[in-house]
């Protein structure tokens, strides 16, 4: 097992490196000669060429991509071309966020969509599999950030039920820092306050992100246990006497899953991407919106680190899924 | 003839179809039936009216009439969609047969720029090329179909790379078939069916994305009745005048869960192993 | 060691199963009938598709979507086993009273559990026959004797093992172990060793053989090959085209066929053929079988009356039935 997550980690490799080059061509087609635009409006030529030896941006370019790799490394990302602050900062501190919602919408996609899923494959045909079939596609259709806003139509603006946006209601001090996530913080140091708070602030962003993934889960597994269905060893285990319901949620579903959880990796990808936009809307405090800042003011560093974060972060989940995938199909690790 | 019964036996495909058939209608006709100032100009004194016999959606804030923009908005919405995938297809099939054909360091170089662009969500990868390319309709569509050809390249590779391992091929060659007519009399059908189930996925894919993109300011620009940038210019009206919100909204996933319907059914014949699974 | 009362453990009489196909109902067996002696190994032996897997599958009410039992009726000591429910056979029946060995040992086994999980299953199930309050510990001590029965080495080890990691003739060991977990009386099995290789072949045989005179089993064997039988069976019955259409201890009906079809049929094997003889013609297709005996159609002998109705069985000397119009009631052969 351990040489399969060494070889896996391996394989990883030339992505980020292209990735790498990706973000510092990008960095450095924008503006020629940064030097200028850094010095400010009044240098002199002096001043420029000053800042240009400083910084290095006389040097070929491969060197130049040697230090960036080098800033890269030590999680110097450049500061923002706006308000001038360590984009690699600010960045750290909106993470757990966007972590927090992601999680949560992953879990609930994934515990609500695995079941419906596996029905809808068991009732065949049913009515009830039809529906699944249409409701599914159309979760994948939907525009996560107009079903936000219309969410907060109905439950914050009519029904006034939920909190319009935020992690938590204005002026509530955070729980204590142990893993910025706040429903996991409050719980530790047993705020049920604060985790009542940052639980309603959460539902409505969690859910709006889950849309997509549940309806990508529950199709996964669905055609996942049809398949297994067919299989063999299907038979086998209904002749040989065992309960049905052990055959299709013990045998089956452990068949079909190994299949869904490597979905699970691209599911988070696509997971980010609907984060930003339901981030902007409900005022969410991740990366997310953090994007979307930088876009509308122009802030290539800042939107360039972002892409380079969130490939590093895309990459790991990979991996672990991977591994996971090791782990509950064993003949996977004896294969790469 | 078989494969359209089969087809016709699989309903929500044919529901999506209907849906694809009305929406390109609309986009052909709405522009020419609608009139100029409903949907770019407005009448002030009409602004924010609900739902009425003489504007079935209601007005916008400036007094235009919405259902007037969310038709017009379909041709705009196919239009990009069509030449993201278009340009995606004109990139990724040619780079997919390269590389699935011939073999060596300028195959694999291709792919791993394939892995490189597939590394990051599409939707981010978009934003920071969108960021480079500057904003507006053109650089969207630009963004996004650098970030959907990698889809296009995989899929056609990997068609192609199983063609040519099989025995036909070495044989076709041992006859001496020059490469060009073995791409494209016998790989390029076999790549057909994946890429257009992929590209009609895309479609819908597409569609969402702009949508997207044009509410975040970074697509369409106003008075486009682009159907995202409605949805953000109407967002502060809200929870009194809903109905600006709702419709385009509405619309986009009629259209969207069209192409995915249609696309699914496509999927379900092409693949004779993902029939078994519906 | 269950001691038996003589007598049939398993009737099976005029059984007829037909499948819903996209070109009409086929009737996959058509008024089969057979009786299985306590602890007797009786052979079921036809070509493929003649409804011999499908007969076994009609018993433990397993058939496959889109087809049913049209009539007849399965009796397990007295009791009918058409009309029960799916639940009431899962719970009474499968693994409890009737063990299954299946066909291909590649494929019946779950890759993703480990062997003694699923050995595991119709203990936890069903329980441990004659110790109700059985823990785990006794159970996996249980199932260890079981594999040291069934010859297989490195018990402990081998619970812990995954499927992939055995042999096929392993995997067949394992899987005749599981068939016996829950001490059933009757044991059906479905043509187990068509996958192996010759020389384990033998060994399953034997090992089957063993295993069903030291517990007092009955055993319903299908199999297509005649020497099989040979070896293992007391008695065969012979199948044709879902119709049973021969019946008798193994002997009589290898030294002394009846019927036509049982006589070319043994004409065919590689250890009797002189040259290379087939029957000719083809199996019928079972959406249009032909009306009466279903092998009218390539007999040699064939009578008008063949064509006219079912031939009912007749029988030809001591335990040894034949349906063919040749032996009706005062005819000589």
């Amino acid at each position: 097992m351990t040489r399969f997550i060494l070889r896996r980690l391996l394989l990883v490799l030339p992505s980020l490196f292209g990735l790498l080059v990706l973000t510092f061509v990008m960095l450095r087609i924008l503006p020629n000669d940064p030097s200028a635009a850094l010095a400010g409006e009044n240098a002199t030529p002096a001043q420029i060429a000053a800042i240009r030896k400083a910084y290095g941006f006389d040097e070929p370019i491969w060197k130049q991509f040697v230090i960036y790799l080098k800033q890269v490394a030590q999680a110097d990302l450049g500061n923002s071309t706006i308000s001038g602050r360590p984009v690699a900062t600010d960045i750290a501190l909106r993470l757990p966020a966007t972590i927090e919602l992601t999680l949560c919408a992953l879990v609930f996609a994934t515990l609500v969509g695995i079941p419906l899923g596996t029905l809808a494959a068991v009732w065949h045909n049913s009515p009830f599999d039809h529906v699944m079939r249409i409701v599914t596609v159309g979760g994948l259709a939907i525009a996560a950030f107009w079903f936000a806003i219309i969410l907060q139509l109905v439950f914050s603006m009519s029904l006034d039920w939920l909190p319009l946006r935020g992690r938590l209601a204005v002026g509530t001090p955070e729980p204590a820092r142990f893993t910025r996530l706040f429903l996991v913080d409050s719980l530790l140091t047993g705020r049920f306050d604060l985790f009542w708070n940052a639980l309603q602030h959460i539902i409505m962003p969690a859910f709006t992100l889950s849309l997509g993934g549940l309806a990508s889960i529950a199709r996964f597994t669905r055609a996942g246990v049809l398949d297994t269905l067919q299989k063999d060893f299907v038979g086998y285990a209904e002749a040989a006497g065992y309960r049905t319901r052990r055959i299709v949620w013990v045998y089956v579903l452990r068949n079909s899953v190994v299949a869904a959880t490597t979905q699970i990796g691209l599911l988070f990808g696509a997971l980010i991407s609907s984060a930003v936009a339901v981030e902007a809307i409900f005022d969410w405090p991740g990366i997310g919106s953090y994007a979307v800042n930088a876009i509308l003011t122009s802030d290539y560093k800042a939107i360039l680190a972002v892409t380079l974060v969130v490939g590093v972060i895309y990459a790991v989940v990979n991996i672990v899924v991977d591994i996971t995938h090791a782990l509950l199909d064993p003949r996977v690790a004896e294969s790469l | 003839m078989l494969i359209v019964k089969k087809f016709l036996r699989d309903v929500p495909a044919v529901l999506g179809f209907v849906i694809i058939v009305a929406v390109v209608l609309v986009a052909l006709i709405a522009p020419l039936l609608a009139s100029a100032e409903a949907v770019y100009d407005g009448n002030i004194m009409e602004r924010l009216k609900p739902p009425s016999v003489e504007h079935w959606f209601g007005t916008d804030n400036l007094g235009r009439d919405i259902f007037a923009r969310v038709m017009v908005g379909a041709q705009g919405a196919l239009i990009v969609a069509l030449s993201v995938v278009a340009l995606a297809i004109a990139i990724g099939v040619p780079a997919g047969l390269y590389a699935g054909y011939t073999t060596g360091w300028a195959s694999e170089l291709v792919m791993r720029v394939t892995d490189v662009f597939l590394s990051v969500p599409q939707l981010i990868l978009a934003l920071a090329v969108a960021q480079l390319i500057g904003k507006g309709l053109e650089s969207a569509m630009l963004a996004l179909a650098l970030t959907y050809w990698p889809f296009f390249c995989r899929t056609v590779f990997s068609e192609t790379r199983r063609v040519r391992n099989t025995l036909f091929v070495d044989a076709l060659q041992g006859i001496g078939a020059s490469q060009w007519r073995i791409l494209m009399v016998h790989v390029l059908p076999n790549v057909a069916s994946p890429v257009i189930v992929r590209a009609t996925i895309g479609m819908g894919f597409t569609i969402l994305t702009t949508a997207v993109l044009g509410f975040l300011g970074i697509g369409a620009t106003p008075p486009s009745p682009d159907w995202g940038l409605a949805i953000a210019e109407s967002r502060e009206y809200l929870p009194e005048s809903w109905w600006a919100v709702t419709f385009p909204g509405l619309a986009i996933l009629i259209t969207v869960l069209g192409f995915n319907l249609f696309g699914d059914g496509m999927r379900d014949l092409v693949d004779p192993r993902l029939r078994r699974s519906r | 060691m269950t001691p038996h009362t003589p007598g049939p453990v398993l009737e099976i009489s005029d059984l007829s199963v037909v499948i819903q196909t996209d070109e009409g109902e086929a009737q996959i067996l058509s008024h089969a009938s057979l009786v299985l002696e306590a602890g007797s190994i009786h052979g079921v032996v036809g070509e493929s598709g003649c409804g011999k897997s499908t007969l076994l599958k009609a018993i433990l009410g397993v058939l496959p979507k889109r087809s049913r039992i049209e009539s007849g009726s399965v009796r397990l000591g007295g009791r009918d086993l058409v009309g029960l429910s799916r639940e009431t056979l899962q719970r009474e029946v499968r693994g409890r009273d009737i063990g299954f060995i299946p066909q291909d040992p590649f494929q019946a086994l779950n890759p993703v559990f480990r062997v003694e999980t699923q050995l595991m299953e119709t203990l936890t199930t069903h329980g441990m026959r004659g110790h109700p309050h059985a823990d785990r510990k006794a159970m996996r001590a249980y199932l260890v004797s079981l594999l040291k029965a069934v010859q297989l080495s490195d018990t402990e080890e081998a619970l812990e093992r995954y499927p992939h990691q055995f042999s096929g003739g392993q995997r067949q060991r394992l899987l005749i172990a599981a068939s016996l977990a829950c001490a059933p009386g009757i044991v059906l099995a479905d043509e187990p060793t068509t996958a192996l290789d010759v020389t384990t072949q033998l060994q399953i045989l034997k090992l089957l053989r063993d295993l069903a005179g030291e517990r007092g089993l009955s055993m319903l064997f299908v199999t297509h090959d005649f020497g099989v039988v040979a070896q293992l069976c007391d008695t065969v019955t012979v199948m044709y085209a879902g119709q049973t259409v021969e019946t008798g201890p193994v002997r009589a009906v290898l030294d002394d066929p009846k019927h036509p079809y049982t006589r070319m049929l043994l004409a065919c094997h590689p250890d009797r053929a002189k040259e290379l003889a087939g029957i000719p013609g083809a199996v019928p297709s079972p959406l249009r079988p032909p009306p009466g005996c279903r092998f009218h159609t390539r007999c040699p002998e064939a009578r008008s009356e063949c064509s006219a109705a079912r031939p009912a069985h007749a029988a030809v000397g001591a335990g040894h039935e034949v349906a063919c119009v040749l032996y009706a009631a005062g005819r000589a052969p």
